[in-house]
């Protein structure tokens, strides 16, 4: 149950996003007092949402009557896209955010398909958009610009 | 000294993991002045982004750096003089314009990209994690800062001019890049860290070949400029350190 409800803790920067569907939550083990540690993996190294995801899980569980919770991060294995849970990336498109390409395809997309209008004839405006996992796209089809989940291997 | 894990002395891993730390708080303090001056909004934020990632492996870093002696991260940033940083000369140079600022930047990452990789592959397991994560990231900072010097130097008369100036400015903090301190010796023998004369050979290929597309070349004669690894700085870390540490100091454990 708790790793159940560790993962449903939604990302603080893309709300329709549980922990678990990113693959920031690593593990989460129980003692036999009920204790509780939680270990989770930041995306990238900076990544300023890791204290709100950790004051989160720890919130979430003591309400579901753990007493202790503990939440560590850790850095190895790095964290990557290909972590991405199976129904990440049609969530992201769903909220209009282009997926980062399959495990098995190559890691730098050389086109994106538009969200909103699904033409390929798009252009990358910047690798940097408004948080660290995403950069910033236009579709030069009906002109909207776009978010993309951008791939980090 | 007091042996680590791997064979490596506790007092090496510090240095090593100080200087690569304070490598990344001083670029990303940098970096982080350009807010709100930054040539246009895609930028400000590309410029924001990049002193996050560094912000972030500062901190790792740092962290790692203070257990030796019970420091943590905050204590490091905040409460030490210029003298105690082992930063690269490179790294506290002035944003310039922002042909300098790409310019160091293309140095630096480069660099910093070539090290991680080889120290992800370590023998020391911390060190290897940070390296392994910001790999990842320093790819992205090599493309970007490629993508603007390439755009700056073929580009307008006046571009390409500003993007000789930033080479002829900064090529003399590149040689420290490739100079041992002690500690780096005898960490790159306990295989924890690469060689720094491993990395000259790919550094300087990667950034050769990029000038080579863009109609600039290395400068010539450059007065080498170095000790910033042993504490000595140029004057403008000083300065830095003033508008970065200031109110931490006034305040000390202030909280909000």
């Amino acid at each position: 149950m708790a790793r159940r409800l560790a993962a449903e803790v939604p990302d603080p920067e893309l709300p329709f996003l549980t922990l678990g569907d990113l693959g920031i939550l690593r593990r989460v083990e129980v003692n036999l007092e009920g204790a509780v540690r939680v270990v989770l993996t930041p995306t990238y190294s900076g990544c300023p949402a890791v204290h709100h995801m950790a004051d989160e899980v720890r919130r979430t569980l003591m309400a579901a009557g753990f007493p202790v919770v503990q939440v560590d991060t850790e850095l190895s294995p790095a964290w990557s896209t290909d972590r991405l849970g199976p129904h990440a990336r049609e969530k992201l498109e769903a909220m209009d955010i282009a997926p980062p390409p399959p495990v098995d395809r190559a890691p730098v997309a050389l086109t994106l398909k538009c969200p909103h209008c699904g033409s390929l004839r798009t252009g990358e405006l910047s690798h940097f958009g408004a948080t660290a996992c995403k950069s910033l796209w236009r579709c030069h089809e009906c002109g909207e610009p776009f978010e993309h989940f951008k791939a980090l291997r | 000294m007091t042996a680590g894990v791997a064979g490596l002395w506790v007092v090496d891993l510090r240095e090593v993991a100080l200087g690569l730390g304070d490598d990344c708080l001083v670029l990303s303090h940098r970096l982080a002045e350009w807010t709100t001056h930054a040539p246009e909004l895609e930028e400000e934020m590309a410029l924001a982004n990049l002193a996050l990632d560094l912000l972030g492996q500062a901190r790792s870093l740092l962290t790692l750096a203070g257990e030796a002696d019970g420091r943590d991260e905050d204590h490091l940033a905040y409460w030490r003089d210029d003298r105690d940083f082992h930063n690269l000369l490179l790294v506290e140079q002035p944003n310039g314009d922002f042909a300098v600022t790409m310019t160091r930047q293309l140095l630096f990452s480069t660099f910093q990209e070539l090290l991680y990789r080889g120290m992800a592959a370590g023998t020391e397991p911390r060190l290897a994690a940070i390296a392994a994560k910001g790999v990842m990231e320093a790819r992205y900072h090599v493309e970007h800062a490629r993508l603007w010097v390439q755009r700056l130097g073929g580009g307008t008369e006046e571009s390409h001019r500003r993007m000789c100036r930033a080479l002829d400015l900064l090529w003399p903090y590149t040689r420290e890049l490739f100079e041992p301190t002690e500690s780096w010796s005898r960490a790159a023998d306990q295989g924890a860290v690469p060689p720094l004369s491993s990395l000259e050979e790919p550094w300087r290929h990667s950034i050769e070949s990029l000038l080579a597309d863009s109609d600039l070349e290395i400068p010539g004669f450059p007065a080498w400029q170095s000790g910033g690894r042993l504490g000595r700085h140029s004057e403008h870390l000083g300065h830095l350190l003033a508008e970065m540490q200031h109110l931490h100091r006034s305040h000390p454990n202030a909280s909000w």
